[in-house]
């Protein structure tokens, strides 16, 4: 009879025991103070109930030990808190090393997931159990926000920018994925699910659904036909910085300070290329604005990204 | 007063025109409470149409666009021409003049100005409903509302940006008279602390609403000239829209409180007959919420993209604001301690207010927890959350005041089983509504959804049912308000036998408020003294 009444979302993900046990917390807490309070009301308001119309009452002045007492020792309570919730939030924040990487576009009223192995699928994510995942987020329109509350995690997907989360899945299965971010008509239809296999039927998926080209592959491909080999040569004898090894480097920029070469670096690098100039290059680049899809521009990062790894591997060898 | 007929503020004039043109502050309450009525219930009949569409899974009552364009009008109204100007403007108006032993604002004229901007701003923005309505919600985030949204958005931020014109000169009017008008003897600390609060709400009219103004103005432009001020594609930035917005709309959610937290300060004191415990600690309260209450917006963005540092910052704050309220609470639950308490219907909103302001306000240090706001932010969760503060809170505290105060202002006495009954359902009907939604947000549903996955139906049902208990609580009182009008029991000047100056006065009122300036020699809620021993009024005093 309670099938439709489910009182306890699913846990899934490492990151789901850590926020429902701050869940406990947080309501045990909250019950004994309510308690404490509708207690003493009820106990005032039946032992203090008026008797006669002439009645008064004693008038008590207040107490500062007891308004001292009663500010320190929530305060003590909602540091405790801060620092439970803070540390939560840092972990949530702080994708580890290794992660599987996968890139996902959100717009009205779709999301597009992009698989390094080239594979890309809509409204749906398939990802291996037991491996953390780490999502790279972008929309093409308004902000929108992927949710899924079976892993306790959310982050909203902005245009123009990368933003990121992930998780670790620890049970295969299928788990609901929202839009959480109100972004127009369709908002509700904008669902989906995230389907969590073993790491043998993700590998048998992969395979089903392959194209052939990588993430990396593509982006080579762009990188041809855009023509940015022409003053991006393999070592700084172009017109422009060498890019292999870039992806991670802090960059040197013209006019001093630096930047971090990640994700947003080379999404602006691309398409506003006046905004940071490389120390010792002038500022000639052409913007790709209007040339290359937000798809498009996670494959170009991919390549660059391919390039970094083949520069370690030949760095180490 | 047996037989000859006195003087009061109602009956030295009739005539629609002597209404609209008036400069009496207490009048002008009147056509507050009147129109913001009007617009309660223009925002309950969308709330309506939302509980009755989420019945079901499916979008089956309305459109998605629709449905839309309805959370949105709900939340505009109810908000911006609802719970901000309720207290403040119907009660604060009425009040705080004869409160501080004063005969009108500062300001009459530039009052009464204030309610016709209200009412050019309401009409903009139900001419946008009218038209078609908005589907932004009341946030307005961009850039869906500056470039994508097909709907009346310039219309609807425009009655918005006339309608904060009201609330900053109400804020200063209210500002300039607590410092000016205060009757001799009435230092600050023997001030009710209605006025205190109202005073923190006012600062924060003043210094907020400007920054709503220009951000809504910035939309606008947008939308219309195209400025990239929010549009990633001109490159502008969408994520400073938010922070524009919650600059504001964070601290004006402590508009719709701390005026509440003002009426239950004299429910409290009034129907337990004693001195608020801890006078000065709740009177400073105020003012650290208002202060601290500027601090917090970022809690609102913690999955928005800001950096975690800007987070942790934001978390850190949001629990201080949250003591400042623990304190309120505390103090008046010991009021209560040897009090002698009665039960009249505005100190049953008194106490149901504790009741459910303690859920929400716990329920905000849920929010405030930045590893748990991250699974619940934009879900049910949050709406349970701020509807328990919202409606649970500022709505109770403003259903009380409006019963404690109605003989006041309309000189007769309301039926006392009908109000008693009313509380109750209130009470009952709002739990039944908002408390399954804290279990529906952390199960995932998310807000803003016309169409959901059926296994949160049931719980929707329930929320629904509750809502339909709700809405005959607020409609009971509705009907024996307007019934005591003409039928109730004449009410003496002070039926509660309660202190304060708005008490040693006819009811209703005469249109000076007093025929001679009051003096004061004793602090708010003197129950120990008779009121002769408190307040004096030379030779005439009025009886
Ligand atoms: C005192 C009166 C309060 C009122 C009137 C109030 C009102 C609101 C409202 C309207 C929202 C929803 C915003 C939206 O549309 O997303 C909200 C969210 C929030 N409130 Fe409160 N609140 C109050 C107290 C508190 C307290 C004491 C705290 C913290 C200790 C708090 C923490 C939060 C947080 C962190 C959010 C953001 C949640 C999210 O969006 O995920 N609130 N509140
Ligand atoms: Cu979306």
């Amino acid at each position: 009879m309670f099938q439709n009444l489910p009182l306890f979302p699913e846990q899934a993900s490492t990151m789901a025991p850590r926020v429902d046990a701050l869940l406990y917390f947080l309501t045990a807490v909250s019950i004994f103070f309510a308690s404490l309070i509708f207690i003493f009301i009820v106990v005032f308001a039946v032992k203090y109930r008026r008797r006669s119309d002439a009645e008064k009452a004693p008038q008590i002045e207040g107490s500062i030990p007891l308004e001292i007492f009663w500010s320190v020792v929530p305060l003590g309570i909602t540091m405790v808190m801060f620092i439970w919730g803070a540390l939560v939030y840092f972990d949530m924040s702080s994708p580890p090393a290794g992660a599987l990487e996968i890139n996902l576009v959100g717009r009205q009223w779709m999301w597009k997931a992009q698989h390094a192995e080239g594979q890309s699928e809509i409204n749906e994510l398939h990802v291996p159990a037991g491996l953390p995942v780490r999502l790279t987020m972008t929309s093409e329109d308004v902000i929108h926000s992927y949710f899924v509350p079976a892993f306790r995690i959310k982050m909203d997907v902005l245009p123009a920018r990368y933003t990121t989360i992930w998780f670790h899945p620890t049970k295969a299965g299928e788990y609901r994925l929202f839009c959480a971010e109100y972004c127009g008509t369709l908002h509700s239809g904008m669902i989906g699910r995230v389907v969590v296999m073993e790491p043998a039927d993700y590998q048998r998926w992969l395979g089903e659904g392959a194209t052939g080209t990588s993430m990396a592959e593509a982006g080579a491909e762009l990188f041809r036909r855009l023509g940015c080999g022409v003053c991006h040569r393999a070592s700084d004898t172009g017109q422009g910085p060498a890019l292999a090894g870039l992806f991670g480097k802090s960059v040197k920029l013209e006019g001093g300070g630096s930047a971090l070469a990640d994700e947003g670096y080379i999404r602006e690098s691309i398409l506003e290329p006046h905004a940071k100039v490389v120390a010792g290059f002038p500022p000639v680049m052409p913007t790709f604005k209007g040339l290359v899809s937000e798809d498009g521009i996670l494959q170009i990062i991919a390549y660059l990204k391919s390039l970094r790894k083949e520069e370690r591997a030949r760095a180490e060898r | 007063m047996n037989g000859e007929r006195r003087e009061h503020y109602l009956n030295v004039n009739y005539g629609v025109r002597s209404w609209l043109l008036t400069t009496d502050h207490k009048r002008i309450a009147w056509l507050y409470l009147v129109s913001i009525t009007f617009f309660f219930f223009v925002g309950g009949f969308f709330a309506t149409m939302i509980r009755l569409e989420l019945l079901t899974p499916q979008g089956d009552l309305v459109q998605s666009e629709t449905y839309n364009k309805l959370f949105t009008m709900h939340g505009v109204t109810m908000v911006f021409f609802f719970l901000i100007p309720a207290i403040p403007a119907v009660l604060g108006n009425f009040l705080i003049p004869m409160m501080i032993g004063a005969r009108d604002l500062a300001f009459p004229r530039l009052n009464l100005a204030s309610w016709y901007i209200f009412i050019v701003g309401g009409l903009f923005t139900l001419a946008a409903s009218a038209a078609g309505g908005v589907d932004t919600g009341w946030t307005f985030y961009t850039p869906y509302s500056s470039i994508y949204s097909n709907t009346h958005v310039a219309l609807t931020v425009v009655g918005i940006f006339v309608t904060g014109f009201s609330s900053i000169l109400t804020g200063l009017n209210f500002i300039v008279t607590i410092h000016k008008m205060r009757a001799p003897g009435l230092t600050w600390f023997r001030l009710p602390l209605f006025v205190w609060s109202h005073y923190a709400t006012s600062v924060i009219f003043i210094l907020g609403t400007p920054v709503l103004a220009i951000t809504l103005v910035l939309v606008g432009l947008e939308r219309i000239f195209g400025l990239g001020i929010f549009d990633p594609a001109r490159g502008g930035d969408p994520v400073l829209f938010q922070h524009l917005f919650w600059f504001y709309s964070h601290p004006a959610v402590y508009i719709m409180i701390l005026p509440a937290m003002g009426v239950v300060s004299e429910l409290i004191a009034g129907f337990s007959r004693k001195r608020i415990f801890g006078y000065t600690f709740v009177a400073f309260a105020s003012l650290a919420i208002a202060v601290i209450g500027f601090l917090v917006w970022g809690h609102h963005m913690f999955v928005s993209g800001q950096s975690v540092h800007a987070g942790l910052v934001f978390s850190l704050l949001s629990f201080l604001v949250a003591i400042p309220s623990a304190i309120k609470v505390f103090n008046w639950t010991a009021t209560l301690y040897k009090g002698s308490i009665s039960y009249d219907a505005p100190m049953l909103y008194g106490l149901g207010f504790i009741g459910v302001f303690t859920i929400g306000g716990l329920t905000g240090l849920f929010l405030a927890t930045l590893g748990f706001d991250v699974h619940v932010h934009d879900t049910y969760f949050v709406v349970a959350h701020f509807h328990y503060i919202m409606v649970g809170g500022s709505v109770m505290a403003y259903l009380g005041g409006i019963h404690y105060w109605w003989p006041k202002m309309t000189g007769r006495i309301y039926p006392e089983i009908w109000a008693r009954l009313a509380a109750l359902i209130v009470f009952l009907g709002f739990n039944l509504t908002f408390f399954p939604q804290f279990v529906l947000g952390y199960l995932g549903m998310p807000r803003r959804y016309h169409i959901y996955p059926p296994e949160f139906q049931v719980l929707n049902v329930m929320s629904s049912a509750g809502a339909s208990i709700l809405a005959v609580g607020y409609v009971l009182p509705l009907v024996y308000l307007i019934w005591s009008l003409r039928y109730g029991a004449v009410a003496g000047k002070n039926p509660w036998g309660a202190r304060g100056l708005e008490w040693e006065t006819g009811s209703p009122p005469p249109t000076n408020n007093f025929d001679t300036t009051p003096r004061v020699t004793a602090g708010a809620y003197a129950y120990e003294k008779e009121p002769g021993e408190v307040y004096s009024f030379g030779k005439t005093a009025h009886v």
